[in-house]
């Protein structure tokens, strides 16, 4: 079931492509509106007046600036190594407690997914942040595809591992295959998505292709790339990150400014695309998603379970 | 080799510092131009700190190559020493100004996060060193000047440490500036010194 989450957007909003190569700026209609569903929130404070002015970032900032370490840890290394990733055939393994286990490929699920835009805000845990205008489909739809069984309390997640088109794995910079989980029921929130395209064209390869996490209040390492398998469980995975360095990185990852990096402070952050003297701006508790997702951790020491 | 101290002994100083300070500006130019990618702010404070490391690197290669290898360098280190701290402030300008941006982030963050507390550390052993690289501190210091321009070491030591600390997982590049730093300290341990006939 598509459109469980109502984003304000119609027709009208959708920017073609062509807008988002040709202006940096979009119209503040469809920034006020954009897929945040806050239209009500606070209307006059300076958070509102924020809300309004959010706009995606460039193709260029979005396809050039990433984080994909199986290409090389430079920020300009997937999108100069990932093009040799082959993303056809492609197919997902979803196993564990699930009704319906198996392969499915990407037509099995693009057939059964509606899609839709989700302009999110994207905070990396490096204290840089993008807007990217998504294409996807909500998680708990593909979920529903395979039947989560009764008992399962996870979801794990895999990237692809292929050496062969992976210059950045020859290194061990993190435990490959790249890991990721989230809980049930952040899996199952209408805000995650699984994104297959940004500005209405399909992902590209560095970004994540052809099928990919996006969960919005969660710092960015959490969205993980290219998937190969889900498996439900009924204990917490193990993630890259926290296997790498659990000091550092918690299964949670929220984005909250109250609880710092132990190496740098989380409470701002620099919106990518600034140039050489862009102002940092405050960063958003669960990077401005707190009235949809605040719940889910209610009665948690999110310093804790950070 | 007497041929090349021959050659390189007609470069003029100047000229090392001209092509020395020619990259921060031009780095600086590309960060302005969107050359250095979306993220010049970032792109900049490391590449002027890399370019920090780098001089680290020749200014101590310069003693080893010259008792190994006979290559003279020694005409070139003050200035190969001093481009290094050029670029160590250039790195930490960025950072402060462009970076951080806030005072009050600034000063937490030096005392909160080890690895800028290293860096700014590297960067305190090297004013002293930066401040007597002069014809005339050298002739007041006497031998004091020597003892104190060991002060490279840890400086080194420490530039290299906040790179290593600094990056995320396991990656290669800060430990090979390691690796070479401490490669060239240990050539200059008296037990090394002896291993090889002088």
């Amino acid at each position: 079931m598509a459109h469980r989450w109502k984003n304000d957007l119609s027709d009208d909003d959708v920017t073609p492509y062509s807008a988002f190569l040709n202006r940096r700026q979009i119209m503040a209609g469809l920034g006020g509106a954009a897929g945040l569903g806050l239209a009500g929130l606070a209307g006059g404070t300076a958070q509102a007046a924020t809300e309004a002015e959010l706009e995606p970032n460039s193709w260029e900032d979005v396809t050039s600036y990433c984080n994909f370490y199986e290409f090389g840890t430079g920020k300009g290394d997937p999108a100069a190594y990932a093009g040799q990733m082959t993303t056809q055939p492609w197919s997902v393994e979803i196993d564990g407690l699930v009704e319906r286990p198996g392969s499915y490929s990407m037509e099995q699920i693009m057939e059964a997914m509606t899609l839709e835009d989700r302009i999110y805000r994207f905070r990396c845990v490096e204290a840089w942040s993008m807007v990217v205008p998504w294409q996807g489909f909500e998680l708990a739809d593909l979920l529903n595809l395979a039947g989560v069984q009764e008992g399962a309390k996870y979801v794990a997640f895999e990237t692809l591992y292929r050496p062969s088109e992976m210059p950045g794995t020859a290194y061990k910079v993190l435990d490959w295959p790249y890991r990721e989980g989230l809980r049930l029921d952040e899996a199952q929130h209408p805000l995650t998505i699984m994104a297959t395209g940004i500005f209405g064209k399909s992902l590209p390869n560095q970004n994540g292709a052809p099928l990919r996490l996006v969960v919005p209040w969660k710092y960015g390492f959490k969205s993980i790339k290219s998937i190969v398998r889900m498996t439900l469980t009924d204990q917490e995975p193990q993630t890259s990150w926290n296997m790498a360095n659990a000091g550092e990185y918690g299964f949670y990852s929220n984005v909250n400014p109250n609880v710092d990096h132990p190496r740098w402070s989380q409470a701002t952050e620099r919106r990518i695309g600034g140039g050489l003297f862009a102002r940092r701006e405050p960063t958003l508790m669960f990077n401005g998603y707190e009235k949809e997702v605040a719940a889910l951790y209610e009665g948690m020491d999110l310093a804790k379970n950070f | 080799m007497q041929r090349i101290n021959d050659t390189i002994r007609v470069v003029p100083i100047w000229l090392i510092y001209l092509l020395g300070v020619l990259p921060a500006g031009l780095l600086f130019y590309q960060g302005l131009s969107g050359a250095l990618g979306p993220e010049p702010i970032k792109a900049l404070e490391h590449e002027y700190g890399k370019l920090a490391l780098q001089l680290l690197v020749v200014t101590l290669a310069v003693t080893p190559l010259r008792r190994l290898l006979g290559l003279n360098l020694m005409r070139f280190r003050r200035a190969i020493g001093l481009l290094c701290f050029f670029y160590v402030s250039c790195h930490l300008l960025v950072w402060l100004l462009l970076d951080v941006q806030l005072l009050g982030q600034i000063l937490a963050d030096i005392v909160k996060r080890p690895y800028i507390t290293i860096g700014m550390a590297a960067f305190v052993l090297m004013l002293p060193l930066a401040l007597t690289s002069n014809n005339a501190s050298v002739r007041r210091l006497r031998g004091k000047w020597r003892s104190l321009h060991r002060l490279t070491y840890p400086a080194a030591l420490f530039g290299a440490l906040h790179y290593v600390m600094l990056v995320k997982g396991f990656q290669l590049e800060p430990l090979i500036y390691m690796g070479l730093i401490l490669l060239l300290l240990a050539l200059r341990l008296p037990a090394v010194q002896r291993l090889r006939p002088a």
